[in-house]
């Protein structure tokens, strides 16, 4: 069912004028994201009974053991994005009042405790290195270095993409990217020392290094407008599958759990280093395509900067971080190896849909004209 | 810029193993005529391999080539 809260009971008491614009909406996609909404789209009252609440956990419990594949499962997905974004604030009509509520925090970390099982069990994991920066980082550079079994992502956009799949490549992406570098800043106080700098460095070239226009975030909006798409957060929410949920799940669930700094740190890594290389080519597919520099600014941006941060990452943030505490080595490497596999399985459900001639996304957008308007 | 104790932040250059230089601090970047080159971050790596599509700056493509640093 779709909700979409009445305009006038969105105008509560929280105003967010940042947000101006199209409300953002969400359709449920099973019966735990349905209750979620439900919940977190009205101001809570203080009665669980009421707000519906009390058996939250026990629902996402029921999801877990049903669910053959969290990491593809829409309602756990979506779900688990949904509480995630009460600390973003990805969802502009959920209510503020939400986002330590006892009940939605016991759900999330039923979710969360399956999702990562599922992650450990499913990852493949290369030999660990010496918990040395030297070692860490050429071990991380040889993991990135690894060509993947499936069918290339960038190189497909490179040589064959159409603009209307450049559309959806760009809808897929803008659930992170319109976020961009905010799940790894949540790990920054949960580091000291040598691997916070390096993690503050990185960010602070994200974040545009004082130039709100040069945010990185920023810049992928104004690539998304000049492809003629909305840049509204979650405009496309509807419109992309579970496993590209997962993909930011997965950050959100590293960078806010400070057991798992080590993975976010590795995740980051590997992020940064499968990044220059693949950014080169979406510039020369969307070129291709006849866009211009200002839409291929972003992908430009990224070949010099990640060329940058891949350094900085590998070294300075999860190499000195195994050196600092190495109890953290085989959770770092994994952060590294969860983000190539579920950043596969998200790149190869985009590929092999266009492979077979099909929309890479959930539900045609010609039927729902009018929101990229 | 000035760094500790009002002092221009002296350049760092750190030779990445296999990879680009990388370049803190303060430093003029020209090209051989003495035009300076913009340098839009804070920290830029710069090109070792030879193959870089935006020299002086790395692209990454070192690894696709398998570049060994001397």
């Amino acid at each position: 069912m779709a909700l979409t809260l009445p305009s006038d009971s969105r105008q509560t008491n929280s105003p967010a004028p940042e947000r101006a614009g199209a409300p953002s909406t969400s359709t449920a996609r099973g019966p735990l994201s349905d209750r979620i909404l439900h919940v977190i789209l009205r101001e809570p009252t203080g009665d669980d009974a009421l707000d519906g609440t009390t058996d939250l956990a026990a629902r996402a419990t029921v999801a877990v053991e049903a669910s053959t594949d969290i990491a593809r499962d829409d309602d756990i997905q979506l779900a688990l994005f949904l509480l995630y974004g009460l600390h973003y604030g990805s969802l502009a009509d959920a209510h503020d009042g939400w986002e330590w509520h006892p009940h939605l925090i016991a759900a999330r970390r039923v979710l969360e405790a399956a999702f990562e099982a599922q992650l450990r069990r499913d990852v493949p994991m290369p030999e660990l290195p010496e918990p040395t920066a030297a070692a860490v980082a050429e071990a991380l550079f040889t993991l990135t270095s690894a060509e993947s079994d499936g069918p290339s992502l960038s190189r497909f956009v490179a040589a064959k993409a159409t603009r209307e799949q450049l559309e959806e490549f760009l809808i897929h992406r803008s659930i992170y990217t319109l976020k961009e570098a905010d799940p790894h800043s949540w790990a920054i106080p949960r580091l000291t020392g040598r691997p916070k700098a390096a993690l503050v460095e990185i960010q602070a070239d994200e974040y545009g290094g004082g130039r709100p226009d040069r945010m990185h975030a920023a810049i992928f909006a104004g690539t998304m407008r000049g492809a003629g798409l909305d840049d509204t957060y979650g405009a496309y929410l509807d419109f992309v599958p579970a496993v590209t949920l997962a993909s930011l799940n997965q950050m959100s669930m590293f960078g806010l759990n400070r057991r798992l700094r080590g993975a976010i740190a590795g995740h980051l890594a590997a992020f940064e280093m499968t990044s220059s290389i693949p950014n080169g080519l979406y510039a020369r597919g969307f070129r291709r395509n006849g866009f211009d520099d200002d839409v291929c600014y972003y992908f430009d941006e990224h070949v010099e900067a990640d060329a940058v941060h891949e350094q900085i990452a590998g070294r300075d943030l999860a190499g000195a971080l195994a050196e600092d505490d190495p109890t953290l080595l085989a959770d770092i490497v994994f952060g590294a190896a969860a983000c190539l596999t579920v950043d596969g399985w998200a790149s190869d459900v985009i590929v092999e849909a266009w492979m077979a001639g099909e929309s890479a996304l959930r539900m045609p957008r010609a039927t729902t004209a009018g929101i990229g308007a | 810029m000035t760094g500790m104790a009002g002092r221009v932040d002296p350049p760092q250059i750190v030779a990445c193993p296999n990879g680009p230089l990388l370049v803190r601090g303060d430093m003029d970047l020209t090209t051989p005529d003495g035009e300076p080159i913009e340098r839009t971050r804070k920290t830029v790596a710069l090109c070792r391999c030879g193959v870089s599509a935006i020299k002086p700056f790395c692209d990454g493509t070192h690894k696709a080539i398998g570049f060994k640093a001397p």
